[in-house]
Protein backbone atom coordinates (compact mmCIF):
# COMPACT_ATOMS: atom_id res chain seq x y z
CA UNK A 1 0.00 0.00 0.00
CA UNK A 2 1.18 3.56 -0.88
CA UNK A 3 2.16 5.09 2.41
CA UNK A 4 0.11 8.22 1.69
CA UNK A 5 -2.71 5.78 1.62
CA UNK A 6 -1.35 4.28 4.65
CA UNK A 7 -1.36 7.31 6.80
CA UNK A 8 -4.73 8.34 5.78
CA UNK A 9 -6.41 4.91 6.61
CA UNK A 10 -4.14 5.01 10.07
CA UNK A 11 -4.98 8.56 10.61
CA UNK A 12 -8.89 8.25 9.95
CA UNK A 13 -9.03 5.49 12.60
CA UNK A 14 -7.45 6.78 14.75
CA UNK A 15 -9.43 10.40 14.73
CA UNK A 16 -12.73 8.34 14.58
CA UNK A 17 -11.26 6.05 17.85
CA UNK A 18 -10.90 9.88 19.79
CA UNK A 19 -13.90 10.89 18.34
CA UNK A 20 -15.92 7.81 19.80
CA UNK A 21 -14.25 8.36 23.09
CA UNK A 22 -15.14 12.52 23.07
CA UNK A 23 -18.62 11.38 22.36
CA UNK A 24 -19.03 8.69 24.97
CA UNK A 25 -19.63 10.71 27.87
CA UNK A 26 -21.99 12.98 27.02
CA UNK A 27 -23.39 10.50 24.85
CA UNK A 28 -24.25 8.40 28.15
CA UNK A 29 -25.72 11.03 29.81
CA UNK A 30 -27.73 12.73 27.52
CA UNK A 31 -28.98 8.88 26.60
CA UNK A 32 -29.35 8.46 30.29
CA UNK A 33 -31.20 11.77 30.72
CA UNK A 34 -34.00 11.58 27.49
CA UNK A 35 -34.59 7.79 28.55
CA UNK A 36 -35.52 8.70 32.30
CA UNK A 37 -36.90 11.99 32.67
CA UNK A 38 -39.23 14.42 31.85
CA UNK A 39 -38.05 18.07 31.93
CA UNK A 40 -38.46 21.17 30.49
CA UNK A 41 -37.40 21.41 26.56
CA UNK A 42 -36.95 17.99 26.25
CA UNK A 43 -38.00 18.07 23.04
CA UNK A 44 -35.47 20.58 21.72
CA UNK A 45 -32.78 18.64 23.99
CA UNK A 46 -34.24 15.60 21.58
CA UNK A 47 -34.38 17.30 18.31
CA UNK A 48 -31.20 19.18 19.10
CA UNK A 49 -28.97 15.71 19.55
CA UNK A 50 -30.94 14.24 16.01
CA UNK A 51 -30.44 17.42 14.28
CA UNK A 52 -26.68 16.86 12.91
CA UNK A 53 -28.36 13.30 11.16
CA UNK A 54 -30.93 15.40 9.36
CA UNK A 55 -28.86 18.89 8.47
CA UNK A 56 -26.22 18.79 5.66
CA UNK A 57 -23.18 17.68 6.93
CA UNK A 58 -21.49 20.92 4.95
CA UNK A 59 -24.00 23.18 7.33
CA UNK A 60 -23.05 21.41 10.61
CA UNK A 61 -19.78 21.88 9.15
CA UNK A 62 -20.39 25.48 9.04
CA UNK A 63 -21.86 26.08 12.36
CA UNK A 64 -19.04 24.03 13.77
CA UNK A 65 -16.93 26.77 11.71
CA UNK A 66 -18.67 29.32 13.50
CA UNK A 67 -18.19 28.41 16.74
CA UNK A 68 -14.95 27.35 16.86
CA UNK A 69 -13.32 29.76 14.17
CA UNK A 70 -10.93 32.42 16.08
CA UNK A 71 -13.83 35.02 16.43
CA UNK A 72 -16.70 32.51 17.36
CA UNK A 73 -17.99 32.40 21.10
CA UNK A 74 -16.08 28.80 21.67
CA UNK A 75 -12.56 29.95 19.51
CA UNK A 76 -12.53 33.27 21.18
CA UNK A 77 -12.31 31.40 24.95
CA UNK A 78 -9.70 28.91 23.54
CA UNK A 79 -7.58 31.82 21.81
CA UNK A 80 -6.08 33.09 25.01
CA UNK A 81 -4.96 29.38 25.83
CA UNK A 82 -3.32 28.49 22.94
CA UNK A 83 -5.68 26.44 21.63
CA UNK A 84 -6.54 26.31 17.55
CA UNK A 85 -9.26 24.41 16.49
CA UNK A 86 -10.01 25.03 12.93
CA UNK A 87 -7.79 23.16 10.37
CA UNK A 88 -6.58 20.86 13.33
CA UNK A 89 -6.53 17.35 13.53
CA UNK A 90 -8.56 18.51 17.03
CA UNK A 91 -11.20 19.93 14.30
CA UNK A 92 -11.32 16.53 12.44
CA UNK A 93 -12.05 14.73 15.82
CA UNK A 94 -15.00 17.39 16.40
CA UNK A 95 -16.26 17.37 13.43
CA UNK A 96 -16.83 13.00 13.45
CA UNK A 97 -17.77 13.46 17.37
CA UNK A 98 -20.71 15.92 16.43
CA UNK A 99 -21.65 13.87 13.50
CA UNK A 100 -21.47 10.70 15.42
CA UNK A 101 -23.20 11.39 18.66
CA UNK A 102 -26.91 11.08 16.95
CA UNK A 103 -26.41 7.64 16.77
CA UNK A 104 -25.22 6.85 19.83
CA UNK A 105 -27.69 8.89 22.01
CA UNK A 106 -30.43 6.53 19.94
CA UNK A 107 -29.03 3.46 20.53
CA UNK A 108 -27.96 3.89 24.39
CA UNK A 109 -31.62 6.04 25.01
CA UNK A 110 -33.20 2.46 23.70
CA UNK A 111 -30.91 0.40 26.14
CA UNK A 112 -31.75 2.95 28.77
CA UNK A 113 -35.40 1.87 28.11
CA UNK A 114 -35.18 -1.21 27.98
CA UNK A 115 -33.31 -1.34 31.54
CA UNK A 116 -36.35 -2.44 34.08
CA UNK A 117 -36.92 -0.07 36.26
CA UNK A 118 -37.13 -2.54 39.07
CA UNK A 119 -33.75 -3.85 39.08
CA UNK A 120 -32.45 -0.33 39.98
CA UNK A 121 -35.07 -0.40 43.13
CA UNK A 122 -33.93 -3.77 43.78
CA UNK A 123 -30.61 -1.77 44.39
CA UNK A 124 -31.89 0.64 46.14
CA UNK A 125 -33.26 -1.75 48.71
CA UNK A 126 -30.22 -3.23 49.25
CA UNK A 127 -28.90 -0.01 50.01
CA UNK A 128 -26.94 1.07 46.97
CA UNK A 129 -26.90 4.80 46.43
CA UNK A 130 -27.75 6.38 43.16
CA UNK A 131 -24.41 6.92 41.82
CA UNK A 132 -23.80 2.84 42.63
CA UNK A 133 -26.86 1.85 41.45
CA UNK A 134 -26.06 3.19 37.85
CA UNK A 135 -22.81 1.74 37.71
CA UNK A 136 -23.28 -1.83 38.83
CA UNK A 137 -27.02 -2.03 37.36
CA UNK A 138 -28.20 0.41 35.14
CA UNK A 139 -25.07 0.70 33.01
CA UNK A 140 -24.45 -2.89 32.72
CA UNK A 141 -27.55 -4.15 31.54
CA UNK A 142 -27.62 -1.30 29.00
CA UNK A 143 -24.42 -2.08 27.85
CA UNK A 144 -25.07 -3.70 25.10
CA UNK A 145 -26.35 -1.00 23.21
CA UNK A 146 -24.30 1.51 24.46
CA UNK A 147 -21.44 -0.45 22.75
CA UNK A 148 -23.35 -0.98 19.48
CA UNK A 149 -24.01 2.70 19.58
CA UNK A 150 -20.77 3.79 20.19
CA UNK A 151 -19.34 1.50 16.92
CA UNK A 152 -22.32 3.31 14.88
CA UNK A 153 -20.87 6.42 16.15
CA UNK A 154 -17.38 5.21 15.23
CA UNK A 155 -18.92 4.10 12.03
CA UNK A 156 -20.37 7.28 10.93
CA UNK A 157 -17.20 9.12 12.43
CA UNK A 158 -14.73 6.97 9.77
CA UNK A 159 -17.13 7.84 6.47
CA UNK A 160 -17.43 11.77 7.85
CA UNK A 161 -17.05 13.60 4.84
CA UNK A 162 -18.67 17.27 4.70
CA UNK A 163 -18.50 18.71 8.18
CA UNK A 164 -14.83 17.92 8.06
CA UNK A 165 -13.84 19.14 4.79
CA UNK A 166 -15.38 22.61 5.89
CA UNK A 167 -14.17 22.49 9.58
CA UNK A 168 -10.66 20.81 9.02
CA UNK A 169 -9.80 21.20 5.07
CA UNK A 170 -7.70 18.18 3.10
CA UNK A 171 -4.40 19.22 4.83
CA UNK A 172 -2.04 16.09 3.47
CA UNK A 173 -0.60 14.48 6.68
CA UNK A 174 -2.46 16.27 8.72
CA UNK A 175 -6.09 16.46 8.24
CA UNK A 176 -7.03 14.66 5.13
CA UNK A 177 -9.22 11.88 6.19
CA UNK A 178 -10.35 8.79 3.82
CA UNK A 179 -13.92 10.38 2.92
CA UNK A 180 -11.99 13.59 2.41
CA UNK A 181 -9.30 11.73 0.43
CA UNK A 182 -11.34 9.92 -2.03
CA UNK A 183 -12.18 13.22 -2.65
CA UNK A 184 -9.25 15.08 -3.36
CA UNK A 185 -7.55 12.29 -5.44
CA UNK A 186 -10.62 11.70 -7.68
CA UNK A 187 -11.28 15.51 -8.09
CA UNK A 188 -6.96 15.41 -8.78
CA UNK A 189 -7.56 12.57 -11.17
CA UNK A 190 -5.53 10.46 -8.97
CA UNK A 191 -8.01 7.31 -9.53
CA UNK A 192 -5.56 4.49 -7.80
CA UNK A 193 -5.42 6.30 -4.84
CA UNK A 194 -8.58 7.14 -4.70
CA UNK A 195 -9.40 3.21 -5.13
CA UNK A 196 -7.41 2.41 -2.80
CA UNK A 197 -8.81 4.27 0.01
CA UNK A 198 -12.10 3.32 -1.33
CA UNK A 199 -11.34 -0.37 -0.42
CA UNK A 200 -10.19 0.56 2.98
CA UNK A 201 -13.20 2.67 3.08
CA UNK A 202 -15.51 -0.04 2.62
CA UNK A 203 -13.92 -3.03 4.55
CA UNK A 204 -13.69 -1.16 8.15
CA UNK A 205 -16.96 0.50 7.75
CA UNK A 206 -18.21 -3.47 6.89
CA UNK A 207 -16.47 -4.79 9.83
CA UNK A 208 -17.62 -2.27 12.25
CA UNK A 209 -21.43 -2.62 11.51
CA UNK A 210 -21.36 -6.44 10.90
CA UNK A 211 -19.98 -5.81 14.54
CA UNK A 212 -22.66 -3.43 15.54
CA UNK A 213 -25.63 -5.32 14.45
CA UNK A 214 -24.40 -8.45 16.61
CA UNK A 215 -24.04 -6.74 19.48
CA UNK A 216 -27.73 -4.76 19.09
CA UNK A 217 -29.41 -8.48 18.24
CA UNK A 218 -27.98 -11.57 19.83
CA UNK A 219 -29.45 -11.32 23.55
CA UNK B 1 -37.09 -27.47 71.22
CA UNK B 2 -35.17 -25.60 73.04
CA UNK B 3 -36.33 -21.83 73.29
CA UNK B 4 -34.41 -19.01 72.81
CA UNK B 5 -35.91 -15.80 75.08
CA UNK B 6 -35.23 -13.95 72.28
CA UNK B 7 -37.14 -16.42 69.40
CA UNK B 8 -40.27 -15.48 71.62
CA UNK B 9 -39.78 -10.97 71.14
CA UNK B 10 -42.35 -10.04 68.96
CA UNK B 11 -41.67 -6.90 66.22
CA UNK B 12 -44.32 -4.34 66.80
CA UNK B 13 -45.31 -3.50 63.30
CA UNK B 14 -47.27 -0.10 62.52
CA UNK B 15 -49.56 0.02 59.44
CA UNK B 16 -51.73 2.91 59.28
CA UNK B 17 -52.06 4.29 55.75
CA UNK B 18 -53.90 4.99 52.53
CA UNK B 19 -52.71 4.32 49.17
CA UNK B 20 -54.86 4.81 45.81
CA UNK B 21 -53.66 3.35 42.53
CA UNK B 22 -56.03 4.34 39.67
CA UNK B 23 -59.44 3.35 40.58
CA UNK B 24 -57.62 1.02 43.34
CA UNK B 25 -57.86 2.13 46.90
CA UNK B 26 -55.95 0.38 49.99
CA UNK B 27 -56.72 1.05 53.36
CA UNK B 28 -54.54 -0.25 56.52
CA UNK B 29 -55.19 0.52 60.31
CA UNK B 30 -53.38 -1.77 62.13
CA UNK B 31 -50.72 -2.60 64.74
CA UNK B 32 -49.95 -5.41 65.90
CA UNK B 33 -46.79 -7.16 67.37
CA UNK B 34 -45.51 -10.48 65.81
CA UNK B 35 -42.43 -12.37 64.44
CA UNK B 36 -44.06 -12.78 61.23
CA UNK B 37 -47.01 -11.75 59.44
CA UNK B 38 -48.79 -13.57 56.71
CA UNK B 39 -50.87 -10.79 54.09
CA UNK B 40 -53.16 -13.07 52.98
CA UNK B 41 -56.01 -12.48 50.09
CA UNK B 42 -56.75 -13.07 46.47
CA UNK B 43 -54.66 -11.62 43.43
CA UNK B 44 -55.52 -8.66 42.77
CA UNK B 45 -56.31 -7.33 46.99
CA UNK B 46 -53.62 -4.92 47.32
CA UNK B 47 -50.84 -7.48 49.71
CA UNK B 48 -47.70 -6.52 46.94
CA UNK B 49 -48.90 -2.71 47.53
CA UNK B 50 -48.66 -3.43 51.04
CA UNK B 51 -45.13 -4.94 51.04
CA UNK B 52 -44.15 -2.02 48.12
CA UNK B 53 -45.07 0.78 50.90
CA UNK B 54 -42.97 -0.69 53.44
CA UNK B 55 -40.20 -0.69 50.87
CA UNK B 56 -40.82 2.79 49.95
CA UNK B 57 -41.19 1.99 46.58
CA UNK B 58 -44.61 3.05 46.59
CA UNK B 59 -45.86 6.26 48.62
CA UNK B 60 -49.02 6.30 50.67
CA UNK B 61 -51.21 9.29 50.02
CA UNK B 62 -51.18 9.20 53.61
CA UNK B 63 -50.64 7.81 57.29
CA UNK B 64 -47.67 6.12 59.12
CA UNK B 65 -45.42 2.59 58.73
CA UNK B 66 -43.23 2.07 61.59
CA UNK B 67 -41.56 -1.38 62.57
CA UNK B 68 -40.55 -1.61 65.98
CA UNK B 69 -40.44 1.98 66.60
CA UNK B 70 -38.29 3.07 63.90
CA UNK B 71 -40.75 5.27 61.53
CA UNK B 72 -40.00 4.71 57.90
CA UNK B 73 -42.69 6.64 56.72
CA UNK B 74 -45.42 9.48 58.37
CA UNK B 75 -47.14 12.26 56.44
CA UNK B 76 -47.52 14.39 59.89
CA UNK B 77 -44.30 14.64 60.34
CA UNK B 78 -43.48 14.94 56.78
CA UNK B 79 -40.72 11.69 57.16
CA UNK B 80 -39.99 9.46 54.44
CA UNK B 81 -37.14 7.46 55.00
CA UNK B 82 -35.31 7.03 51.18
CA UNK B 83 -35.24 3.17 50.13
CA UNK B 84 -31.88 2.73 50.62
CA UNK B 85 -32.13 3.59 54.59
CA UNK B 86 -35.17 1.39 55.10
CA UNK B 87 -32.97 -1.63 55.75
CA UNK B 88 -35.72 -4.03 54.29
CA UNK B 89 -34.77 -7.41 52.64
CA UNK B 90 -37.35 -6.73 49.89
CA UNK B 91 -37.89 -10.42 47.81
CA UNK B 92 -40.28 -9.70 44.92
CA UNK B 93 -42.24 -12.74 43.63
CA UNK B 94 -40.53 -12.49 39.75
CA UNK B 95 -36.85 -12.38 42.44
CA UNK B 96 -35.40 -10.13 40.37
CA UNK B 97 -31.70 -11.56 40.87
CA UNK B 98 -29.56 -9.28 38.82
CA UNK B 99 -29.06 -11.03 35.08
CA UNK B 100 -25.44 -9.66 34.65
CA UNK B 101 -24.07 -10.67 37.91
CA UNK B 102 -23.12 -14.31 38.85
CA UNK B 103 -24.95 -15.60 42.24
CA UNK B 104 -22.31 -14.90 44.37
CA UNK B 105 -22.05 -11.32 43.23
CA UNK B 106 -25.69 -11.02 43.74
CA UNK B 107 -25.86 -12.36 47.21
CA UNK B 108 -22.87 -10.43 48.24
CA UNK B 109 -24.31 -6.81 46.27
CA UNK B 110 -25.42 -5.31 49.35
CA UNK B 111 -21.60 -4.82 50.64
CA UNK B 112 -20.77 -2.54 53.23
CA UNK B 113 -24.53 -2.72 54.71
CA UNK B 114 -24.54 -4.79 57.74
CA UNK B 115 -25.37 -3.19 60.66
CA UNK B 116 -28.83 -4.49 60.64
CA UNK B 117 -29.86 -6.59 63.63
CA UNK B 118 -28.21 -8.88 62.50
CA UNK B 119 -24.44 -9.89 60.88
CA UNK B 120 -25.14 -12.50 58.14
CA UNK B 121 -22.44 -13.98 56.21
CA UNK B 122 -22.30 -15.68 53.48
CA UNK B 123 -20.98 -19.16 54.90
CA UNK B 124 -24.14 -18.99 57.43
CA UNK B 125 -26.21 -18.16 54.36
CA UNK B 126 -24.36 -21.20 53.12
CA UNK B 127 -25.26 -23.70 55.52
CA UNK B 128 -29.18 -21.96 55.76
CA UNK B 129 -30.10 -22.17 52.31
CA UNK B 130 -27.94 -24.78 50.71
CA UNK B 131 -25.87 -22.70 47.90
CA UNK B 132 -22.26 -23.82 48.66
CA UNK B 133 -22.95 -25.61 44.92
CA UNK B 134 -24.31 -22.49 43.42
CA UNK B 135 -21.89 -19.75 44.14
CA UNK B 136 -20.14 -19.73 40.82
CA UNK B 137 -23.31 -20.09 38.44
CA UNK B 138 -24.94 -17.20 36.34
CA UNK B 139 -28.66 -16.82 37.40
CA UNK B 140 -29.54 -17.70 34.37
CA UNK B 141 -29.60 -21.11 34.78
CA UNK B 142 -31.11 -21.80 37.88
CA UNK B 143 -34.44 -23.12 39.02
CA UNK B 144 -37.82 -21.63 40.04
CA UNK B 145 -36.44 -22.46 44.01
CA UNK B 146 -32.82 -21.49 43.47
CA UNK B 147 -33.89 -18.34 42.39
CA UNK B 148 -35.39 -18.34 45.24
CA UNK B 149 -32.86 -19.17 47.87
CA UNK B 150 -30.55 -16.85 45.82
CA UNK B 151 -32.68 -14.08 46.40
CA UNK B 152 -33.44 -14.95 49.88
CA UNK B 153 -29.62 -14.88 50.38
CA UNK B 154 -29.19 -11.21 48.90
CA UNK B 155 -31.56 -9.89 51.26
CA UNK B 156 -30.50 -11.48 54.02
CA UNK B 157 -26.54 -10.40 53.72
CA UNK B 158 -27.83 -6.73 53.89
CA UNK B 159 -29.00 -7.06 57.60
CA UNK B 160 -32.55 -6.52 57.21
CA UNK B 161 -34.55 -5.24 60.28
CA UNK B 162 -37.22 -7.23 58.15
CA UNK B 163 -37.59 -9.44 55.63
CA UNK B 164 -40.48 -8.70 53.11
CA UNK B 165 -41.51 -12.09 50.83
CA UNK B 166 -44.06 -11.79 47.74
CA UNK B 167 -45.42 -15.19 47.22
CA UNK B 168 -42.10 -16.97 48.11
CA UNK B 169 -43.35 -20.35 47.67
CA UNK B 170 -45.20 -19.81 44.02
CA UNK B 171 -42.03 -20.65 41.60
CA UNK B 172 -40.88 -23.30 43.83
CA UNK B 173 -41.90 -26.69 42.90
CA UNK B 174 -43.86 -28.89 45.34
CA UNK B 175 -40.93 -31.36 46.46
CA UNK B 176 -38.52 -28.07 47.47
CA UNK B 177 -41.31 -25.83 49.30
CA UNK B 178 -41.02 -27.80 52.61
CA UNK B 179 -37.19 -26.56 52.43
CA UNK B 180 -37.77 -23.29 51.45
CA UNK B 181 -40.30 -22.72 54.32
CA UNK B 182 -37.87 -24.72 56.72
CA UNK B 183 -35.31 -21.85 56.03
CA UNK B 184 -37.86 -19.17 56.14
CA UNK B 185 -38.92 -20.50 59.89
CA UNK B 186 -35.03 -20.52 60.49
CA UNK B 187 -34.64 -17.22 59.66
CA UNK B 188 -37.54 -16.55 61.44
CA UNK B 189 -36.49 -17.64 64.44
CA UNK B 190 -32.55 -17.92 64.69
CA UNK B 191 -31.06 -15.04 62.94
CA UNK B 192 -34.58 -13.48 64.64
CA UNK B 193 -35.85 -11.40 61.63
CA UNK B 194 -39.09 -10.68 61.27
CA UNK B 195 -40.99 -11.69 58.00
CA UNK B 196 -44.25 -10.28 56.29
CA UNK B 197 -45.03 -12.77 53.91
CA UNK B 198 -47.68 -12.64 50.90
CA UNK B 199 -49.53 -15.41 50.48
CA UNK B 200 -52.91 -16.71 48.83
CA UNK B 201 -52.25 -20.38 50.57
CA UNK B 202 -54.12 -20.25 54.29
CA UNK B 203 -51.71 -23.19 54.49
CA UNK B 204 -48.43 -21.38 54.07
CA UNK B 205 -49.95 -18.54 56.39
CA UNK B 206 -50.34 -20.88 59.19
CA UNK B 207 -47.26 -22.36 58.96
CA UNK B 208 -44.95 -19.26 58.71
CA UNK B 209 -47.22 -17.13 60.57
CA UNK B 210 -47.95 -15.71 64.03
CA UNK B 211 -50.44 -12.88 63.01
CA UNK B 212 -52.62 -12.73 60.11
CA UNK B 213 -54.14 -10.39 57.41
CA UNK B 214 -57.01 -10.71 55.55
CA UNK B 215 -57.14 -8.38 52.39
CA UNK B 216 -59.86 -8.33 50.15
CA UNK B 217 -59.63 -5.42 47.28
CA UNK B 218 -57.82 -3.46 49.76
CA UNK B 219 -59.51 -3.52 52.37
CA UNK B 220 -58.74 -5.50 55.74
CA UNK B 221 -61.52 -7.90 56.42
CA UNK B 222 -59.99 -9.41 59.43
CA UNK B 223 -56.76 -9.65 61.51
CA UNK B 224 -55.14 -11.63 64.45
CA UNK B 225 -54.10 -14.62 65.10
CA UNK B 226 -53.43 -17.01 62.31
CA UNK B 227 -56.16 -19.68 63.84
CA UNK B 228 -59.03 -17.18 64.13
CA UNK B 229 -59.04 -15.25 60.83
CA UNK B 230 -58.01 -17.80 58.20
CA UNK B 231 -60.03 -19.83 56.30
Amino acid sequence: MHSEVLTIALFTTAAALAATVVMLPPGIALAWLLARYRFRGKAVVETLASLPLVMPPVATGLLLLWLVGRRGPVGRLLEPLGIEIVFTPAAVVLAMAIMGLPLLVRTARAGFEQVTRRYEQMAETLGARPWRVFRTVTLPLASRNILAGALLGFTRALGEFGATIVVAGSIPGRTRTLAVGIYTYTETGQDARAAALLVVSVALAFASVLVANRLAHVD
Amino acid sequence: MPTDRHATEATEFELRFSLTQGSFQIATDLAAAARAIALFGPSGSGKTSILEAIAGLRTPQQGRIAIDRRVLFDTETRTSVPVRDRHVGYVPQDVLLFPHLNVRKNITYAQGRRQGRQDVDVPDLDELLGLTSLMDRRVAGLSGGERQRVALARALYSGPDVLLLDEPLAAVDLARRRLVLDALIAIRDRLRIPLVYVTHSPDEARAIADYAIVLDEGKVVAAGPPADVLP
